[in-house]
């Protein structure tokens, strides 16, 4: 008298189960989601390892080319720049990735890709 | 007083020479090994029962788990789940790394350039080649802004190229700078509290304290950050932004 109804088959469960996934799924957007909560310690270190590194690269690859090529300095000072703009972009996509950096007109991804100031040139 | 740099000091244990090529079994080497034990051991013993309502080791490791899992969903979506083996496995390398470096006498070999740069130059690679794989040459549209006139394209493209090539050092630099600096300024807290004395060694005493308890921050954050970031890239190759 306490067990009327028929065990669900294995079939049914899968077809269950498959639903109740595809709704979990649903609420997921597909992509990131808002930014990693930091220490203000944290994001301030991140935000300087960013601007250095693009800067050592640029020195790095500006120095390389130019003993290579033997073309010194021309290369480094071209590179100096160069990895200083892209220390720059990295910043600001960091600081974007953080929801900290200024919007700017057009910006409309909230993950903030960094393309907005791209737009200016 | 005790050189605070002295616990980064490389010493091998067992000398292996290939060729040209010192290949010794090193005190960083033993640490990297024990950390993998650590990690393997703590798993396997914790997820051993398999008990509906968990224990406190197999909580431990089922919310390790789940932590990594949400990571790589909110950050890559649902394509990054097939990732997650390798995503997890840097996470709780790292994580171990860092605290087991935190032991007395212990050495930390996250605090070392070149093992961090390793692990950042795997991803980066790693990341790259997702990148080729899912969109082919369309992979190197990321470079390319949009929006832009094409005249400026000769300026954007290589701080674009040089922008995605700082990556692994920034990466690296931001786990092994983190790491290295914590210690030393542990370190020379710690050797001022017996010249000082009675008196006068209470103070760095108090701030030796306070540093370990926030390195135990530093080292869950650093973690934390070097596998968001892992996860970030990977977002930017499987998605093409």
């Amino acid at each position: 008298m306490s067990d009327e109804k028929p065990p669900l088959s294995l079939d049914e469960l899968d077809a269950r189960l498959r639903k109740a996934k595809a709704e979990q799924h649903q609420h997921e957007p597909d992509g990131p989601r808002g930014g990693a909560s930091m220490s203000g310690f944290g994001m301030a270190f991140r935000i300087g390892t960013e601007l250095v590194a693009a800067l050592l690269v640029g020195v790095g690859f500006g120095l390389v080319l130019d003993g290579w090529l033997d073309t010194a300095p021309w290369f480094l000072v071209v590179f100096f720049f160069l990895g200083a703009g892209a220390g720059i972009l990295n910043v600001y996509r960091a600081a974007n990735r953080m929801g900290t950096a200024p919007r700017l007109i057009g910006d409309q991804t909230p993950d903030g890709d960094g393309k907005g100031p791209a737009e200016k040139g | 007083m005790a050189n605070p740099l002295a616990q980064f000091e490389i010493k091998p244990i067992a000398e292996i020479q290939i060729g040209d090529f010192d290949a010794s079994f090193t005190n960083s080497s033993a640490f990297m090994v024990l950390t993998v034990a650590a990690v393997t051991l703590f798993l396997v013993l914790s997820m051993r029962r398999r008990a509906i309502v968990p224990g406190r080791w197999q909580s431990m490791a089922e919310l390790s788990y789940e932590f990594v899992a949400n990571m790589v969903r909110d950050n890559v979506g649902n394509e990054g789940r097939r990732y997650f083996p390798f995503i997890f496995s840097l996470f709780m390398f790292i994580l171990f790394g860092n605290l087991i470096g935190l032991i007395p006498y212990a050495f930390t070999f996250t605090s070392h350039i070149i093992v961090t740069f390793a692990m950042a130059i795997v991803v980066f690679l790693g990341v790259t080649v997702i990148g080729f794989l899912r969109h082919g040459v369309h992979f190197l549209g990321f470079f390319v802004p949009k929006g832009v006139h094409p005249v400026m394209w000769i300026l954007l493209i290589p701080i674009e190229v040089l922008s995605y090539l700082s990556r692994p050092v920034s990466l690296s630099i931001r786990l092994f700078a983190n790491m290295m600096a914590g210690h030393t300024m542990l370190k020379v807290f710690a050797g001022f509290i017996i010249p000082l004395g009675i008196l006068g060694g209470w103070a760095p005493l108090a701030m030796a304290v306070a540093l370990s308890g926030f390195e135990f921050l530093v080292a869950f954050l650093q973690a934390y950050v070097f596998t968001v970031l892992a996860c970030l890239y990977l977002n930017d190759a499987v998605h093409l932004h």
